[in-house]
């Protein structure tokens, strides 16, 4: 059942989706703009028993997620895009252990300190790896507060079920914007046995007590490391097969379709109903799985006849769109548009580029 | 209603992110689809301060405003930054009290109201937006007075309702200045 709707804050309903989701311990170390995630961790977690711990540094905060993890016990951390750089270290580390633990990255514009406004420039390094070896991170990307509600939950029972990170990724809009939530009055939290975790002699289901477990990434020797990382890489296929998540708006008939993730989707919805308006027909596919990539979701809308061309925009220099043309496989032109620095694309620019690519125009995918 | 948007803009303090939650908050009451998203820079007190508001039968596209139907303004530099993000035939909504110059434009509607003066009279500046949003309601229909009068008991801790006449008053106060 669903309960009344109510306004909230991107960021409080993420923290308050984490504790549904039955997380009890928090980690982490303000930066703007994603401080109200910790904000509401601080006031909520001293009421219901949980752990807040407000770390010394990004990267302590990111080694206690690693700790909580290994005992068994469900967990998070929030930054953004610097703090997100801080924590690589500790994410590669889960990775190689195979812990589940749910990190949210609430980007905004970089390299460096860069500024405190909505960005997607974390792309690369949330879906690519970000940290040292071959792993890779699920990468949720939600685009309305509701999502954010919905899919933080849904990113601890994955974590749990793959024995791997989820990372949740939004934006300074999304973070800071408020909308309404319905929240259920029961979570679907999936319980999985940690029969791997780090708990000490801990007694088992059946009264009998458990050997000491160790959890680590570390294998010295060449051929032990190596069957580890098939180990990995068989995960990651699976994960590939049945996670890839994606929505798709008016693809039927399209003429142009955009491809877009979180704010860039909402603002490309006005830009959708605008472009009918002027009787061109647009339509989206929006990942909601940056990793695993909802690729053929995408190859199977560019084999529609009606498809001239393809539109990706972004608030970067072009990085998800690398994983759009892997798709599309040279079918289809594939063309860009994108804003930096914590700028947004108005639905002007984008509608502008539609209708050029509509009337066939060369479209350059340069930055505006 | 689709896509009904406005802009609050003035200073930090004067009350403009809570009004612009106020009049979303009565909005949802109603059952419509709202969005609110506020400026978050390194603002403070005295700073420049802003918020966008959405309200729709629909669900929202976008709840980045760069095209508003309404623009409130309480001070002079959010009034030369965001006239210019009004829609043609959009509707202007200023505190006469604190800005003392005209629009530029001609193809809008345009509201000067001492609110600065209505809120001082209610006894707390916070009051000047919400007489504000009373003209836009009153203007343009977005939100009913009965849902934000019930939307305020819901949504305010009981030790603040003794403040909700004074609210419904600013907002009386506003609805007379609607063209």
């Amino acid at each position: 059942m669903a309960q009344k709707r109510v306004l909230m804050k991107g960021n409080e309903v993420i923290a308050e989706a984490a504790i549904r989701a039955g997380c009890r311990n928090y980690f982490g170390y303000p930066i703007t703009p994603q401080t109200e995630v910790m904000h509401y961790m601080a006031k909520k977690m001293v009421q219901i028993g949980g752990n807040f711990v407000q770390a010394e540094s990004e990267l302590a905060a990111i080694n206690m997620v690693y700790g909580c993890a290994a005992a068994g016990f469900r967990v998070m951390t929030s930054s953004s895009s610097p703090g997100i750089s801080l924590k690589q270290e500790g994410i590669s580390y889960i990775a190689g252990a195979e812990l589940p633990a749910v990190v949210v990255n609430i980007v905004r514009g970089g390299p460096g300190l860069g500024g405190i406004l909505p960005a997607q420039g974390d792309y690369f390094q949330a879906t690519k790896g970000g940290g040292h070896g071959d792993y890779r991170n699920i990468v949720i990307a939600p685009a309305s507060v509701q999502e954010l509600y919905e899919l933080t939950v849904e990113a601890f029972n994955l974590a749990d079920k793959y024995r791997n990170l989820v990372m949740i990724m939004g934006d300074g809009t999304l973070g800071q914007m408020m909308e309404p939530v319905a929240f259920r009055d029961e979570e679907p939290i999936a319980a999985v046995e940690k029969p791997w975790a780090a708990c000490g002699r801990c007694k088992t289901a059946d009264g009998s007590v458990r050997p000491h477990n160790t959890v680590t990434s570390i294998y010295i020797d060449p051929d032990t490391l190596e069957a580890k990382n098939r180990e990995l890489q068989e995960k990651y296929k699976i994960i590939e097969e049945n996670e890839p998540r994606w929505d798709e708006v008016n693809v039927e008939d399209a003429e142009v379709i955009i491809t877009a993730f979180s704010t860039c989707s909402r603002i490309s919805r006005n830009v959708i109903r605008q472009a009918a308006e002027m009787g061109i027909k647009v339509g989206m596919v929006r990942p909601i799985t940056l990793w695993p990539f909802p690729s053929k979701a995408i190859a199977k809308v560019a084999e529609q006849s009606s498809v001239k061309a393809f539109l990706d925009v972004e608030l970067n220099a072009g990085q998800m769109i690398e994983d759009v043309r892997l798709a599309v496989n040279g079918t289809k032109p594939v063309y860009f548009h994108g804003r930096m620095g914590g700028n947004l694309p108005t639905q002007k620019e984008i509608l502008d580029k539609i209708v050029r690519i509509h009337n066939g125009e060369k479209v350059e995918g340069g930055i505006v | 209603m689709i896509d009904f948007s406005v802009i609050l803009a003035g200073f930090g303090g004067q009350g403009i992110l809570s009004a612009g939650k106020m009049a979303a908050e009565a909005a949802l009451y109603e059952g419509k689809e709202v969005s609110w998203f506020p400026s978050y820079g390194p603002e403070m007190r005295g700073g420049t301060a802003n918020c966008s508001v959405v309200i729709s039968d629909e669900p929202i596209g976008s709840p980045v405003v760069n095209d508003a139907d309404v623009v409130i303004c309480l001070n002079q530099p959010s009034m030369e930054k965001f006239e210019k993000q009004l829609k043609p035939g959009g509707l202007l909504i200023i505190d006469s009290s604190l800005i003392k110059i005209q629009p530029t434009r001609d193809d809008i509607k345009f509201v000067a109201m001492n609110a600065s003066d209505i809120a001082s009279e209610l006894g707390a500046m916070t009051y000047a937006p919400i007489s504000m949003i009373g003209c836009m309601a009153e203007a343009t229909g977005c939100i009913k007075r009965e849902s934000f009068e019930k939307s305020l008991y819901e949504i305010l801790p009981e030790r603040r309702h003794h403040m909700i006449p004074n609210n419904l008053a600013a907002w009386d106060k506003g609805a007379e200045f609607a063209v």
